[in-house]
C-alpha cells in the first residue's frame, strides 16, 4: 500500500450459535449429515407454520453481547428481512433491524505495541440460511446450471457482530478477529469452526489519503471466512482501491465476493442492485423484555474473560506477562495449567513446560491440551520428580515425550527405562576416575590452565552414564578429583 | 402523495417477483393509484407522540426451551417439492 | 339441526353419527352443485370416520359436544395428508404435512370432517368470487354472492351441507358470509385461538372461529377451539373459560353502545333499520343503549389496506415454486422460474394486494404508509379502549348490504373494500366480535345481520349479548334452496 494511503475497515461477523436446536423450531443443529434429514415445517416454511423463539440463543446472544461490552437493549424485537433467494424457507430472514439485542460496545485488540480499540455498533440475532449446491463440474455457481438446497443448517441461531469502521488494517482485522473468536469460544456458545463455516466474516473497507477527514467511498467485501483470506482479501482490496486512486480513478459503492482461489475480489452487485428488504416488525413473534436482573444473572454465569484472566494469573501465580497471557488465550489450556497448580506448587516451572516441549507436542500433532494423554497430575509428578534430584531436566524431556505417546506416569517410564539420575557419590568418583585415567591430554591441558577442557570431560561422564548422572554432583567431584 | 406510475408498478413486480403484461401493467397502474391514493387519506391524522401498534395484546417473552423435537421425515420434507435431485429441492440456475 | 341438538340425540341414541354423516351427505349430494361451497368433500372419509365414531361411542367412549358432528373447514387451515389450497392455483396440489392446532383439537373431540370449504384466494375478498376453484353462490339466492372470504363455510352451514363450520378472520371474512348468509360467525379475540396452521394472510389480524347456526353451538365451538398454544407465540396464555356459561337469559343494565361511524350513509337503508329493531328490543329487555363516537374508525379501512397487504406481501413471499406448490418448468432460470411460477400460480386480487403491500414497505414509502397505519392503528385502539370503559359491548350492522349480485362489484376493487368498513375496525383492536342474523331484508329476502363487539377477551359479553339479541329476534328463516 502506497504510504499516502490509509485504510478504513468494519467488519460484520456472522457466529453460528451452538445451541442444541434451530432458532426458532426444535429440528436439531447438525452439521456435515444426510441433507434435509434435520427439517420441520417451520425451517421450511410451510404455509401455517410459526415461529418460537429458542430461549439458550437468547441467553447464549447476550454472552456475546456482553463480552463484547455491548449494553443490552431492554425492549428488543424481531424484524423480516424480505428478499427473495432459494436458501431462504420463507423468502424473509428473521432478523433484527433497529431495535437489536446489544448496542454500543467495544473490543480492545492487543497489537504488541499499541492497543486498537473497535468500536462495535451492534450485536443482533437472527436465523441463518440453508445450503446451496452448485451442479456442474466447478460447484461455483456462475457455471451451474442448477442448484439444489438443504435445509438442515436452515434456521440455526446466528449472531451478527458489527463493528464501528475503527480497524486501520488487515493485520488489525485479523488480530479482532482472533480476540473476538476467543471470547466467544471461552464463553462456550459457538465452535467457532471456520471451515465449518460457524464463524464468518464480510468487511466494509474504504481508502483515504493520509489525514484526510472525509473518509473514502466504500466496497463490501464477502467471503472473508478465515484469519488468512481475512487479511488478503483486504489487502488486495486495498490494493485494488489505492491504485484507482492513484491512477485518477474513482472507488464505486459496490458489493464484491473474495475468491480464495485467485486471491482476488470480484463485483457482486452495485449500489443501484442493492437490495431493498423492506423490514416491518415481525408480527409472528412477541416482543423481548429483558430485565437487567437476567442481564446480571447471565453475567454470573460466564466466569472470567481471557484479559481478566491474564491479569488474575499475573498477581496469583507471580507470573510474567507473556506466560500468564499465553495460558489464559485458549480456555482449556487456562484451566489446564490450574488443575496442575493445585498440585504443584511452582507456577513458573509449569508454565515453562506448557509454553514450550508441550505446546510443540500438541502443535506436532495437531490436538488439544485437553485430548493429550498427559493428565495434570502426571504432570506435576514428573515436576516434583525433577525437583527432587531424581531425574536431571535433559533426561525429563524423554520422559515427557514417553508420557505424551503413552500417557503413563513419570515414576513408571523412569524405572521402566532406567532412567533415573545416578547420585551415587561413589559410584560416580569410580567412573570420573575412569574417564581422567583414559583422557590424558585432555586432563593436561585443564591443568595447563585451559579451564574449559572440563566440559569435554565431564561430557564423556555423562555419555558413559548415558544422562542419568547427576550433573551438578559431577562437576563438583569432577573439579575435586582434578586440583 | 404521489401519483403511481408505470415504472413504479414495474419497480415494485420486480421487488414482488411477480411479471405482468402490458394489459396488466396499465391496468394495475390505474387501480393501485386508486387504492393508494384513498388509504393516503391517514396521513393528514396527527400522529405526533403517537407510538406505532406492535401488537394488539400485550404479550411478551415468549420462548421455547432448547430442546430436540423430532424432525419430519425426509420424504415428507421432500413431498410436495416440484423437483428433487440428490434429496435436495432442485432449483434452475440462479441468475 | 344444530350441533347441540344431535349431540343429545346422540347421547340418547336417538341417532347414530353415520346416520348424521348420511344426512349431511345427501344434503351436499342435492345442493353442491349449485352453492360450490366445497373445493374437496370428503364423502368416503366422512362415512368411514362416522362408522368409526359410533363404534368408538358403542365401546363407551365419552361424546364430546362435537364428537360425531359433521364439520366443514375452510381450506385455509391446514389437514394433514388432505390437500390444502387456499383456493390458489399455487396450491392447488399441496399436501400438508401437519396438521394445524385447531384440526387436533378438533380431532380430539373425534368431529367428522366434511370437507374443505371453498373461499377467496388466500381469504382476500368479500365475494367468494377470487376462488381458482370457482365461485360459491348464495344459498339464499344463488345469483348472489355468499361473501368472503369465508364464502365456503358460510354457505356451507347455511345449506346444510355441514352443521358447522371453522373459518377464518382478517377483516371480517368470518362475519360478513355470515351475514350475508344468515349464520352466525364469530371471530375470538385475537390470541384466543392458536393460528398454527392456518396459511396466514395478515398475520396480526388473522383468527380462526366458528360459523354456526345457533349461538350455543358458537359457544360449543369456542370452547374446543379456543386454548393457549406454545406453538403461536401470539397465544394468549390463559384458562379456557366455559364459554357456554356466558350463556345467559339476561341483558338488564347491559350498557351498549353504538357507534356512528358504524351507521354512516354507506350502510342501506333496511339495514340499518333492521338492526335498530333488534336494538329496540334489548332496550325492551332492559339493556341500556347509547350511540356513541369513535371518530377514528373512519380512518380503519385505509389503515386496513396498508397494514394487511403489507404483512400479506411477506406472508405470501414464501410461494415460490421450490418447496412445494406450482412451479412453471419451462422456466430456465431462477428468477423467471419464481416470476412465472408466481404469476401463473395467484389470482389477480392476490397479486394486487401484493404490489400494494410491497409498495407500502418498500424504501421511502415505509414511513408514510405502513408506520404511519400502525400509529392510526393506535388511535383506533385507543377509541375503543375508551368506549369499552363506558360499554360492555358495541353493536353495528355487520355488512353495509345484504348480499349483492355476483360480478356487481368485481371490476371496482375499492368499492369492494368497502364491504367490510364495519368488520375490519375490530380486527385492527383484536377484539371479538360475533354476526347474527337479525331478519330478512324486506325487498329481497336475504338475511341481515347484527354484529356485537367486545373488549379484549370478554367474549363473556359478546355471547350474552348475541344469546339474548337470538332469542329476542327470533330468527328461524332458512334458505329456500332445496
Amino acid at each position: 500500500m502506497s504510504k499516502k494511503y490509509e485504510s478504513v475497515i468494519g467488519l460484520e461477523t456472522h457466529i453460528e450459535l451452538s445451541t442444541n436446536t434451530k432458532m426458532f423450531c426444535g429440528c436439531k443443529l447438525s452439521f456435515g449429515e444426510e441433507s434435509n434429514v434435520h427439517t420441520c415445517p417451520v425451517c421450511l416454511g410451510h404455509p401455517g407454520s410459526l415461529p418460537v423463539v429458542n430461549k439458550k440463543a437468547i441467553e447464549y446472544a447476550i454472552k456475546i453481547a456482553l463480552a463484547v461490552n455491548c449494553k443490552i437493549r431492554e425492549y428488543t424485537i424481531f424484524h423480516r428481512k424480505n428478499y427473495f433467494y432459494p436458501d431462504q424457507a420463507k423468502n424473509y430472514q428473521i432478523s433484527q433491524y433497529d431495535l437489536p439485542l446489544g448496542v454500543g460496545g467495544y473490543l480492545d485488540v492487543d497489537m504488541g505495541d499499541y492497543v486498537r480499540r473497535v468500536g462495535i455498533t451492534r450485536v443482533h440475532m437472527e436465523e441463518d440460511t440453508g445450503k446451496l449446491l452448485h451442479t456442474g463440474r466447478t460447484g461455483r455457481i456462475s457455471e451451474s446450471v442448477a442448484s439444489i438446497v438443504d435445509f438442515n443448517r436452515g434456521g440455526t441461531p446466528l449472531i451478527e457482530i458489527v463493528t464501528e469502521p475503527d480497524i486501520k488494517s488487515p493485520e488489525e482485522a485479523k488480530e479482532y478477529l482472533i480476540r473476538l473468536r476467543n471470547l466467544i469460544l471461552y464463553r462456550g456458545v459457538s465452535n467457532c469452526n471456520m471451515e465449518e463455516g460457524s464463524l464468518r466474516c464480510d468487511a466494509n473497507i474504504s481508502v483515504k489519503k493520509v489525514g484526510e477527514e472525509r473518509i473514502g467511498t466504500k466496497t463490501e467485501i464477502k467471503n472473508l471466512n478465515s484469519f488468512k483470506f481475512l487479511q488478503k482479501g483486504l489487502q488486495y482490496e486495498i490494493e485494488r482501491q489505492t491504485n484507482l486512486l492513484e491512477s485518477g480513478g474513482k472507488v464505486i459503492q459496490q458489493t464484491r465476493h473474495y475468491d480464495n482461489n485467485t486471491n482476488m475480489t470480484k463485483v457482486l452487485r452495485s449500489k443501484e442492485e442493492a437490495h431493498d428488504y423492506r423490514y416491518f416488525p415481525e408480527p409472528d413473534l412477541v416482543p423481548m423484555h429483558i430485565e437487567s436482573k437476567v442481564v446480571d444473572e447471565v453475567r454470573c454465569t460466564i466466569g472470567e474473560l481471557p484479559a481478566e484472566k491474564a491479569e488474575r494469573f499475573e498477581k496469583e501465580y507471580n507470573l510474567p506477562k507473556y506466560d500468564s497471557s499465553f495460558l489464559s488465550n485458549d480456555k482449556k489450556v487456562a484451566r489446564y495449567f490450574e488443575d496442575c497448580c493445585k498440585l504443584y506448587s511452582n507456577a513458573k516451572n509449569i508454565s515453562n513446560w506448557i509454553m514450550g516441549d508441550f505446546s510443540a507436542l500438541l502443535n506436532k500433532e495437531g490436538i488439544d491440551i485437553n485430548d493429550s494423554k498427559i493428565k495434570p497430575a502426571n504432570l506435576a509428578s514428573m515436576l516434583k520428580i525433577i525437583d527432587g534430584g531424581k531425574i536431571n531436566s535433559k533426561i525429563a524431556k524423554s520422559v515427557f515425550e514417553e508420557m505424551f505417546k503413552t500417557g503413563e506416569s513419570p515414576q513408571v517410564i523412569i524405572e521402566k527405562m532406567g532412567l533415573e539420575q545416578i547420585s551415587d557419590g561413589g559410584l560416580l568418583e569410580d567412573i570420573i576416575e575412569e574417564i581422567i585415567k583414559e583422557n590424558p591430554g585432555t586432563v593436561k591441558q585443564y591443568k595447563n590452565g585451559k579451564k574449559k577442557a572440563i566440559g569435554f570431560l565431564i561430557g564423556r561422564v555423562m555419555a558413559r552414564t548415558k544422562g542419568k548422572a547427576n550433573p551438578k554432583m559431577v562437576n563438583e567431584i569432577m573439579t575435586k578429583k582434578l586440583k | 402523495m404521489r401519483k403511481i406510475e408505470r415504472k413504479d408498478i414495474e419497480h415494485i413486480a420486480k421487488l414482488a417477483e411477480l411479471d405482468f403484461s402490458d394489459g396488466e401493467l396499465e391496468k394495475f397502474t390505474v387501480q393501485l393509484d386508486r387504492i393508494l391514493d384513498h388509504v393516503a387519506r391517514i396521513s393528514k391524522v396527527d400522529t405526533e407522540k403517537i407510538l406505532p401498534t406492535s401488537h394488539v395484546i400485550e404479550i411478551k417473552n415468549v420462548f421455547r426451551d432448547d430442546i430436540v423435537k423430532k424432525s419430519i421425515p425426509k420424504e415428507d420434507a421432500l413431498k410436495n417439492a416440484p423437483e428433487v435431485s440428490d434429496g435436495g429441492f432442485k432449483v434452475p440456475k440462479i441468475d | 339441526m344444530t350441533a347441540h341438538e344431535l349431540h343429545n340425540m346422540l347421547v340418547k341414541k336417538e341417532i347414530s353419527c353415520a346416520d348424521i354423516a348420511e344426512s349431511v351427505l345427501s344434503r351436499i349430494n342435492r345442493v353442491e352443485s349449485k352453492t360450490n361451497s366445497y373445493i374437496r368433500v370428503e364423502k368416503e372419509k366422512m362415512m368411514e370416520e362416522a362408522a368409526a365414531v359410533d363404534e368408538y361411542i358403542g365401546r363407551g367412549g365419552r361424546i364430546g359436544d362435537f364428537t360425531g358432528i359433521p364439520i366443514a373447514v375452510k381450506d385455509n387451515i391446514c389437514t394433514k395428508d388432505i390437500i390444502t389450497t387456499c383456493a390458489s392455483r399455487i396450491l392447488k396440489n399441496y399436501i400438508p404435512i401437519y396438521d394445524a392446532t385447531v384440526i387436533k383439537k378438533l380431532k380430539e373431540q373425534r368431529y367428522i370432517l366434511t370437507g374443505k370449504a371453498n373461499m377467496d384466494e388466500f381469504a382476500m375478498g368479500s365475494s367468494n368470487e377470487n376462488s381458482y376453484f370457482g365461485n360459491v353462490s348464495n344459498p339464499w339466492d344463488t345469483e348472489r354472492v355468499p361473501g368472503g372470504s369465508s364464502g365456503g363455510p358460510a354457505a356451507s352451514a347455511a345449506a346444510g351441507e355441514a352443521v358447522c363450520s371453522i373459518g377464518s378472520d382478517t377483516g371480517g371474512s368470518i362475519r360478513q358470509p355470515a351475514s350475508l348468509c344468515g349464520v352466525v360467525g364469530f371471530k375470538p379475540t385475537y390470541g384466543a385461538v392458536s393460528r398454527y396452521g392456518l396459511i396466514a394472510f395478515a398475520s396480526s389480524l388473522d383468527q380462526i372461529g366458528p360459523l354456526t347456526r345457533d349461538v350455543e353451538d358458537c359457544a360449543g365451538l369456542l370452547n374446543v377451539i379456543c386454548g393457549h398454544d406454545e406453538n403461536d407465540s401470539t397465544s394468549i396464555n390463559r384458562k379456557n373459560p366455559d364459554f357456554k356459561s356466558f350463556l345467559k337469559d339476561d341483558v338488564r343494565n347491559m350498557r351498549i353502545g353504538v357507534p356512528a361511524e358504524l351507521m354512516v350513509k354507506e350502510i342501506d337503508a333496511e339495514v340499518k333499520s333492521t338492526v335498530n329493531a333488534a336494538l329496540l328490543k334489548l332496550e325492551e329487555l332492559g339493556a341500556k343503549v347509547e350511540e356513541i363516537s369513535l371518530p377514528n374508525l373512519k380512518y380503519a379501512l385505509s389503515v386496513y389496506y396498508i397494514i394487511a397487504p403489507s404483512e400479506a406481501s411477506s406472508n405470501l413471499s414464501r410461494f415460490d415454486g421450490v418447496r412445494y406448490g406450482h412451479r412453471n418448468k419451462e422456466a430456465k432460470t431462477l428468477r423467471e422460474m419464481y416470476k412465472k411460477s408466481r404469476s401463473e400460480g395467484f389470482g389477480d386480487e392476490v397479486k394486487r394486494r401484493i404490489m400494494i403491500g410491497t409498495y407500502c414497505l418498500s424504501a421511502g414509502y415505509y414511513d408514510a404508509y405502513y408506520e404511519k397505519a400502525q400509529k392510526v392503528r393506535t388511535l383506533i385502539i385507543d377509541d375503543f379502549r375508551k368506549a369499552f370503559k363506558k360499554y360492555d359491548v358495541l353493536i353495528s350492522p355487520t355488512s353495509p348490504t345484504t348480499a349483492f349480485k355476483a360480478g356487481e362489484k368485481l371490476d371496482d376493487p375499492l368499492t369492494m373494500y368497502l364491504s367490510d368498513i364495519c368488520t375490519i375496525p375490530v380486527n385492527l383492536a383484536g377484539l371479538p366480535a360475533v354476526s347474527i342474523p337479525v331478519g330478512l331484508s324486506p325487498e329481497g329476502s336475504l338475511p341481515i345481520g347484527l354484529q356485537v363487539i367486545g373488549d379484549i377477551l370478554r367474549e363473556d359479553n359478546v355471547l350474552k349479548a348475541a344469546y339474548n339479541i337470538e332469542r329476542a329476534v327470533g330468527f328461524d328463516k332458512k334458505p329456500n334452496i332445496l
